[in-house]
């Protein structure tokens, strides 16, 4: 497919259904930026560098954030105006997904935690 | 044979697991062996096996499988409830030191079962076969995007429910409620297998629903006709749209749940147990964010198919159009943000509780909204009250209703009082029988005509009808009294006589709702032989105003011989008024999927894996699933996938069906 993107495109009867192009040379960079971002944290936790272990975690979920972002524009080809802007629209209603369950179950487990704590935590706070 | 040799080979299944000491279940199996062993001579003598797999089986026309989920739905149905009635006998007669005729342990399986089957394999069969028979249609489309795929998750779905069938004769089935809470989930708590074939099903099965969900996502955004903006489609489109999105985004939930969960059991994790830092709540937590969606997965499409029909039957556009839409897709939102309702009483404090409470409120507003479209579409009408019709009246009843008391249960305080309680059981089988089974009923009756050219018997109908209604409200109105005096659920023997009363009725509105089902079987029947006097040639019989109704019924292979081209919300309608003359000539040859094995043989293979799984029978689940990866592999270099209907075929199919419109007229 990669490689007549064209040609396909006519014979599938599409119109213009707003395929970004797939290069070599744009693999290639989604494939050197993936490898950078995954040695950096692999470095950042080998060495140590951080001074705290919390630092170094939220450092790598960012980067893991970063690399996300990458494969969706070098390897899915995701951009705001593909197939008729629906991949963007998809993209949102996901993170939004994403952010509601993330989040309420941080909240609604937290709460759990202070109102419904285990016994053996109570007896260790006498 | 040593046992060690005997355990390879079949894991822990032995003679012992076959439950031979449940007299019900040995006679129940008995019944089920004597009528399978009837079907497959009977299919064999007359040599249907063949048809059935080269017509049936392994199609992948969107119109068949949705028969097959239809057929699936109302098999499951009957074992739902059976499971339904032995509940509320065993309820009925349990007072006074009687111990009823279920023992614990059954039971306890029954209504598990029963929860399972109806929501899985029953609910989800008949909106998805509904949606899958009519989005395709209305769109003008030929079949919906990846015609394989909808074959392959029909059988995922058939494999779930074979498991579940399964555990009535082979062990045994969960015994912790429909959605498994650990810790009594936890293999610690529930060593059998009864939680392993709930697992299994439901992975199974829940494959075949999320790739169903896919790919009527794909099929409504990207094969509707020329002239279908957004906003022009029919509203069963849309709700079928905003479900499937839900799907999508839900399932994937309750698989890795249920995958944690499975961790648990099989290799020792700590994720759900009570030591180890694991956290049951975290289950409860993430099995209702899968939980809450799901049930506005079941009602949206039954939202749609009312919208249908009120318009249809009121002979006008529908009110509202635009706010309907925004109203399904504000329901699909909001049903994200509701899920701790499930869990009021288990240790949030008061902001999480309000800010739930609250949420869940909202979203009666939308749905009234819903509720007052319908009416107005209904004001001034000219209504016909025929089956769809009657259906739909009786849900925008029964369900306000049942929305009321939802309401009720959204206020934290209330729901300390009524949580666990019948009264939640009587609330949410309002809303789902009032609306997700009524609904199903109103589309199979809707859309019957056009799916075998032939409409249903009325009187059976009708007879259907009031004995579910009046059913329905028999067996349930009694749960809320009892919810109201603190009868919890689940309960199998009671103390107090004075209860007993209750559930007697509410026995009594369970056989009224068994005619009403047996009713609805007569109907088909009646009509299978009253089908020359029923028939439909027209193509359109209830003068109805989507375009499913402008093809012929039942539908060509191919659908529509042309793509329609689309200027109005009610396609067909405004076809008809502006004197639409069908195309005759200039037919040309159409390019059609075609059909294969690979998703009967795969699905098989998943089930295999699934009950290998459950009886520690590794090496079957070693094989299966190898075996799946070779054919699912293997099919990729198949590459005879489609194939051309002769423009011949078509002219004949086009004439037959102008010379029978002459003749209708």
């Amino acid at each position: 497919m990669s490689t007549n993107t064209h040609a396909a495109g006519a014979h599938d009867h599409h119109h213009d259904d707003g395929h970004a192009h797939s290069t070599f040379s744009g693999y290639m960079l989604g494939f050197v930026l993936s490898v950078v971002l995954t040695a950096i944290p692999f470095w950042l936790v080998m060495s140590g560098t951080l001074p705290s272990k919390q630092i170094t975690a939220l450092v790598i979920m960012a980067f893991a954030v970063v690399q996300i972002v990458v494969h969706m524009i070098y390897f899915l080809h995701m951009s705001p105006k593909s197939e008729n802007g629906w991949s963007m629209m998809a993209l949102i209603f996901t993170i939004v997904m994403v952010v509601i369950a993330l989040s309420g179950s941080l909240w609604v487990m937290n709460h759990l935690n202070s109102n419904m704590m285990p016994i053996h935590q109570m007896s260790g706070m006498k | 044979m040593s046992p060690d040799l005997l355990k390879l080979i079949f894991g822990r299944l032995g003679f012992e697991s076959l439950p031979l000491h449940e007299p019900i279940v040995v006679g129940t199996f008995a019944v089920v062996a004597l009528g399978g062993a009837a079907l497959l001579g009977g299919l064999t003598y007359f040599r249907l096996w063949g048809y059935l797999w080269r017509e049936w089986f392994t199609t992948v026309d969107h119109k068949r499988i949705g028969i097959m989920y239809m057929i699936l739905g109302i098999v499951m149905l009957l074992r739902g409830f059976a499971d339904a009635l032995m509940m509320r006998g065993q309820q009925m007669l349990a007072f006074g030191g009687s111990e009823g005729y279920l023992n614990a342990h059954h039971y306890d399986q029954v209504f598990t079962a029963h929860g399972v089957i109806m929501i899985f394999f029953v609910a989800m069969p008949l909106v998805t076969g509904l949606m899958n028979y009519v989005v395709p249609l209305q769109i003008g489309a030929r079949d919906v995007s990846f015609p394989f795929l909808n074959n392959f998750s029909f059988w995922m779905t058939v494999g779930g429910a074979v498991l579940v069938m399964a555990s009535l004769f082979i062990g045994e089935f969960a015994r912790t409620g429909w959605l498994a809470y650990p810790p009594l989930s936890n293999i610690g708590y529930s060593p059998d297998v009864g939680v392993d074939y709930y697992i299994w099903a439901l992975q199974v099965a829940g494959v075949g629903t999320t790739l169903s969900g896919i790919n009527l996502i794909c099929t409504i955004v990207k094969l509707r006709c020329p002239g279908m903006t957004m906003m022009k489609m029919p509203v069963f489109t849309w709700t079928s749209l905003c479900t499937n999105i839900l799907i999508v985004a839900s399932f994937p939930v309750l698989t890795v749940v249920l995958a944690l969960l499975s961790l648990d059991r099989y290799v020792g994790t700590n994720f759900f147990t009570n030591d180890f830092g694991g956290s049951p709540m975290m289950y409860v937590n993430l099995i209702w964010i899968w939980g809450h969606p799901e049930v506005y997965i079941l009602v949206l499409p039954a939202f749609g198919i009312f919208s249908e029909v009120t318009s249809t039957f009121s002979g006008k556009r529908l009110f509202g159009y635009t706010s309907m839409v925004y109203a399904t897709v504000v329901i699909t939102i909001l049903s994200y943000l509701v899920w701790l309702h499930h869990f009021f009483t288990m240790g949030s404090g008061a902001s999480v509780n309000s800010f739930f409470g609250i949420t869940t409120m909202i979203i009666s507003i939308p749905t009234g909204a819903k509720m007052f479209n319908w009416l107005f579409t209904m004001y001034r009408g000219r209504i016909r009250y025929e089956l769809p019709m009657m259906w739909t009246i009786a849900f925008m009843l029964t369900f306000v209703v049942g929305g009321m008391t939802g309401v009720l249960l959204a206020v934290p305080p209330a729901d300390f009082v009524l949580h666990n309680s019948l009264f939640l059981i009587a609330h949410f089988h309002n809303v789902i029988i009032g609306g997700v089974v009524f609904g199903a009923f109103a589309g199979i009756n809707y859309w019957f005509p056009k799916a075998f050219g032939f409409k249903l018997d009325p009187f059976w109908g009708k007879m259907s009808f009031w004995f579910w209604v009046t059913g329905f409200y028999l067996a349930f109105m009694p749960l809320y009294v009892l919810g109201l005096m603190g009868v919890t659920r689940r309960l199998r023997v009671f103390d107090d006589p004075s209860l007993q009363i209750w559930f007697v009725i509410a026995a009594i509105g369970a056989l009224f709702v068994f005619i009403g089902i047996l009713s609805m079987l007569m109907q088909f029947a009646v009509s299978l032989l009253k089908r020359e006097q029923l028939k439909d040639v027209t193509g359109d019989p209830w003068d109805a105003r989507t375009l499913e109704w402008a093809t012929s019924s039942p539908p060509p292979d191919y659908n529509f011989a042309f793509t329609p081209v689309v200027h109005d919300n009610d396609a067909w309608w405004d076809m008809k008024k502006r004197g639409y003359q069908r195309p005759l000539t200039g037919f040309r040859p159409i390019h059609m999927p075609s059909s294969t094995g690979t998703g009967v043989i795969l699905a098989g293979l998943a089930t295999a894996m699934g009950f290998g799984l459950i009886w520690y029978i590794w090496w079957l689940a070693a094989v299966s699933f190898v075996a799946m990866l070779v054919v699912g592999i293997g099919h990729t270099f198949n590459y005879h996938r489609d194939f051309d209907i002769p423009a011949e075929d078509v002219i004949r199919t086009e004439d037959a069906r102008t010379k029978l419109l002459a003749g209708a007229k």
